[in-house]
């Protein structure tokens, strides 16, 4: 059976550029739950919830009640991003409440309710900006009216600060909760009638605002995935298919029920192939009192599996085979000039290839979920950055209603694109079903590593043409990958528009001769998003053949990146593409792709790092600059030669415009962790598969960045800006290892092609 | 399964166990002790760490067997009020991001401290290297752990 979704009819969940594409329905939607619902022309009830009247809650965000406490939703996922914060702060800003005493509450799964919570695409702040001022801003006009007419005085006179109306003319002054019967009796403004506040009045966005959580992290109350308890709860921890798409001949469960604490083995009916995006893996679980039982139950059980088409799958021959197929003529998709024409009189022609890995996710925390299905219904407690997908899944799996499920949302020990998938929360609720009990759903790393949706390994191909006189005239480049719509739908075999939307085909430099082609190739494993998707393998091909080219041409790197850019320009893809250009879901009219912007971030990283001073024999720079998810980052990274002869990242400069700046230091956290994150995508993680199965176990095989070969200072330089806000999640990762490759090149004299290496 | 007494934050605690249990697991799934987190089960990250008589160690690889009478400090009895020096540093620098792994590289730090009140840069490196963060915190754990030694 095919699983129906709220979100993703079934078209949407073969196309993968649409997994990233927030509909305008959405965006509608949730404009008019933040303003009250005038969109959507509901009449309104001031009343609160359940007809509390002690209660003013003029929409789904906010509520203030007659002892003052102003509460808050978040309703998009906590992985790390500090979005709980970030949302909530623009509400209060515009309410004029007082941060110190608000109370943020994490929002249900629920669409109706809330709008778009799909915490991905690092289009968070992007999306909601506008509605959560809208939402503090219409709650303040009605608090501002209520007081002005009990004292009549003009509306303008008045002005909210620290959760009170202040009068200044005659110095009066009320708290919010006391206007709670005034505002109760109006009706909701109409969305014209509310004013936003103008920039220089706020004194939350634009500031350093720590996140909400940070005193409950460092004392151990933070409340993720796997610490939610409920009373007789089972653990229970699943023996999954270990190559994709594998089926259960035979189990002997005997010593697995033997181990004490052990109380039940349970069958996960998996999907077989195509996996799909959304649905567990086949699998015996082990049903135990506690963790350990449950993990010492599942080594003693002997599975016989039939393991499927997928048996036989060695990643390094596929990507051999990828590599091989950029020789040839591909699917062309996108096209400028006459590159045959162009490049028969060329005289230097560069020819080179790259090859990515694939990658793991690895959140330190694996995926867990605790779900509770009785009477027909299930209440699930779920780490998941999509709780809509996942009540959905959910529903379908049980064979119930979607409204029939609860979806709780926990904090995420990061996310990164693997806890949008909700197949750990599925196998969650099946064996909440099959038992009857409370069911937590425990992976180990081990799981994690061997069943994730990985990040697709890539082969790249780029030719680049010069002329006479050393200009740069055609830009060939072959990309080739296993699309993430594969997963579903095996007939995907060329990289969807999506995912050439992110780096690839919106080369944005200025060559009059482009050409752009994919190639074929297979999913033979779950393949998925992680932080920043196919920028990852395009940012990297692209910035290294850019070093290379100006090296050829004589010129420095930043300033070639600026020729080559052009003069300051709007750039459009489409007339060129053979398919559409996402733009990150939004229309390229109203988020344009600015070379100015992208030309200013450079001139800004390179003045801040000081590029082209004499660095001496030991130092070397790197440079690096991509624009992702509407936002534009330039980056410099600086290697270092020590006295042990090893090579170490001293410094990274980042310059990013992402228009208006809401929270700037989780903007920095992002680039600062977004460069450690990148550093081991570059130097050192790397999955692989031989006989369909994966050939790293832990971290001892699969390698992330550790504290001594971290980059040691991390600079980011935010540029000001009043343009239209855009995410931070995931562009710091694209330019991270080109820069790095670039800087290694300058210092030792030796190119990388492939990642991961080693520095 | 045995009984076992467990001094753990100042109070004694009972539980029946298997003894190969790690004391992670005794630690969250029989006292409810849900701020030591599992993170890979092999010692490899860090996310487990809490102190047992005085010494950092991964609780995902010590059976609650081997803990005998040790002391042992978790996340949640470092103090009182949430205010050790090294927490109200992670505070002060708003050092966590997704904050899954921040109780294991606390506990490594007061370990590193007790050893080490003034450590370089390299000797944080060095003894910090077994926690893991995947969202990259490193340099503001780095100064909160250089904040907290200049109060201690």
């Amino acid at each position: 059976m095919r699983p129906t979704f709220p979100f993703f009819k079934p078209k949407e969940e073969t196309d993968s550029s649409k997994i990233f594409k927030p509909s305008r329905r959405d965006f509608l939607k949730l404009s008019a739950l933040a303003s009250g619902g005038v969109f959507l022309g509901i009449s309104f009830q001031c009343s609160g919830p359940k007809g509390e009247d002690r209660i003013f809650a003029p929409n789904a965000y906010l509520s203030i009640d007659k002892n003052n406490l102003i509460t808050l939703i978040a309703h998009r996922s906590e992985m790390g991003t500090g979005i709980r914060t970030s949302l909530p702060m623009i509400i209060a800003d515009e309410l004029g409440a007082d941060w110190s005493k608000v109370k943020i509450v994490q929002a249900d799964g629920d669409e109706d309710k809330y709008g778009d919570q799909n915490t991905d695409g690092s289009y968070s702040v992007r999306m909601f900006y506008e509605p959560m001022r809208r939402a503090g801003a219409t709650a303040r006009h009605m608090l501002l009216m209520a007081a002005s007419q009990k004292w009549k005085v003009a509306m303008d006179e008045c002005h909210t600060e620290n959760g009170k109306v202040h009068h200044p003319d005659s110095g009066k002054s009320i708290n919010f909760g006391d206007l709670i019967s005034d505002v109760q009796k109006m009706e909701i403004p109409r969305s014209e009638d509310v004013i936003l506040k103008p920039f220089g009045d706020y004194k939350l966005i634009g500031k350093d605002i720590p996140i909400y959580d940070v005193k409950d992290i460092a004392t151990g109350k933070a409340v993720f995935g796997a610490d939610v308890d409920l009373d007789n709860i089972k653990i229970a921890v699943v023996s999954r298919s270990p190559v994709v798409g594998g089926k259960v001949v035979s189990v002997n469960d005997s010593a697995a029920l033997a181990v004490n604490g052990v109380e039940k083995i349970v069958k996960i009916e998996g999907a077989g192939l195509p996996a799909g995006l959304d649905q567990p893996l086949e699998g015996i679980a082990v049903i135990a009192t506690n963790t350990w039982a449950a993990i010492k139950g599942r080594k003693a059980l002997e599975i016989e599996w039939d393991l499927g088409e997928n048996q036989g799958y060695d990643s390094a021959d596929q990507l051999k085979e990828m590599l091989e197929s950029t020789k040839n003529s591909g699917k062309v998709r996108r096209e400028r000039g006459q590159i045959e024409e162009a490049t028969k009189s060329t005289t230097t022609n560069i020819e080179r290839t790259y090859e990515l890995p694939y990658y793991a996710h690895a959140t330190i925390e694996p995926p867990a979920a605790v779900a509770h299905f009785t009477n027909g219904k299930c209440e699930v407690w779920a780490p998941t950055q999509h709780p809509q997908w996942a009540r959905g899944a959910v529903a379908s799996a049980l064979g119930i209603e979607v409204a029939d499920v609860t979806m709780h949302v926990t904090l995420l020990g990061g996310g990164f694109g693997r806890k949008s998938k909700p197949d750990f929360v599925v196998e969650a609720a099946i064996l909440s079903k099959e038992t009857g009990s409370p069911v937590r759903v425990q992976w180990t790393r081990e799981d994690d590593l061997h069943h994730d949706f990985y990040h697709a390994h890539s082969a790249q191909r780029i030719k680049a043409s010069l002329d006479s006189s050393k200009k740069l005239i055609a830009w060939n480049h072959h990309t080739v990958f296993p699309a993430i719509g594969a997963t579903s739908n095996p007939a995907e075999v060329h990289p969807s528009d999506g995912e050439l939307g992110l780096g690839c085909v919106d080369f944005p430099y200025d060559v009059p001769n482009i050409r752009i082609e994919t190639h074929e190739s297979k999913a033979h494993t779950r393949i998925g998003w992680l932080r920043s998707v196919s920028n990852i393998h395009h940012s990297y091909a692209i910035n290294c053949m850019m070093d290379e080219i100006a090296e050829a041409r004589g010129i420095d790197p930043v300033n070639h990146a600026l020729e080559m850019l052009g003069e300051d320009r709007n750039l459009s893809f489409k007339e060129e593409l053979d398919g559409d250009f996402s733009n990150y879901g939004e229309s390229i009219e109203e988020y344009p792709w600015e070379t100015g912007r992208m030309k200013a971030v450079i001139q800004r990283v390179a003045q801040e790092a000081g590029w082209g001073q004499n660095l001496g024999g030991n130092k070397a720079m790197g440079f690096a600059c991509q624009k992702s998810f509407l936002t534009y980052v330039a980056c410099i990274v600086v290697v270092e030669k020590g006295g042990d002869g090893k090579i170490k990242v001293s410094d990274v400069h980042y310059s990013v415009d992402c228009g208006i700046a809401v929270n700037t230091d989780r903007i920095r956290s992002q680039f600062e962790g977004g460069a450690q994150f990148a550093h081991g995508l570059a130097t050192s993680s790397a999955i692989t598969f031989k006989n369909g199965v994966v050939e790293q176990h832990n971290f001892d095989s699969y390698l992330i960045a550790r504290m001594p070969e971290a980059p040691k200072r991390i600079h980011v330089h935010i540029v000001e800006s009043m343009e239209k806000p855009t995410g931070v999640g995931e562009p710091p990762v694209p330019p991270y290892a080109p820069a790095s490759a670039n800087a290694v090149y300058k210092l030792t004299g030796k190119r990388h092609y492939k990642l991961p290496f080693s520095i | 399964m045995e009984n076992y007494t467990l001094k753990i934050n100042g109070e004694s605690h009972q539980v029946t166990a298997e003894e190969d249990m790690p004391l992670l697991w005794a630690l969250r799934d029989l006292l409810g002790m849900k701020g030591t987190k599992f993170g890979c089960g092999q010692a490899l990250c860090g996310a487990c760490t809490v102190l047992v008589g005085g010494e950092a160690i991964r609780s995902c690889s010590l059976p609650v067997s081997a803990v005998g009478d040790q002391e042992v400090v978790t996340i949640e009895g470092l103090s009182e009020n949430g205010d050790h020096p090294l927490q109200s540093a992670w505070i002060e620098h708003v050092v966590p991001q997704c904050g899954y792994c921040q109780s294991g590289q606390i506990m490594n730090a007061v370990a590193l401290l007790q050893r080490n009140a003034n450590p370089s840069d390299q000797e944080i490196e060095t003894a910090m290297a077994g926690n893991l963060c995947r969202c990259g915190t490193y340099n503001r754990i780095k100064e909160a752990i250089k904040t907290a030694s200049s109060k201690l």
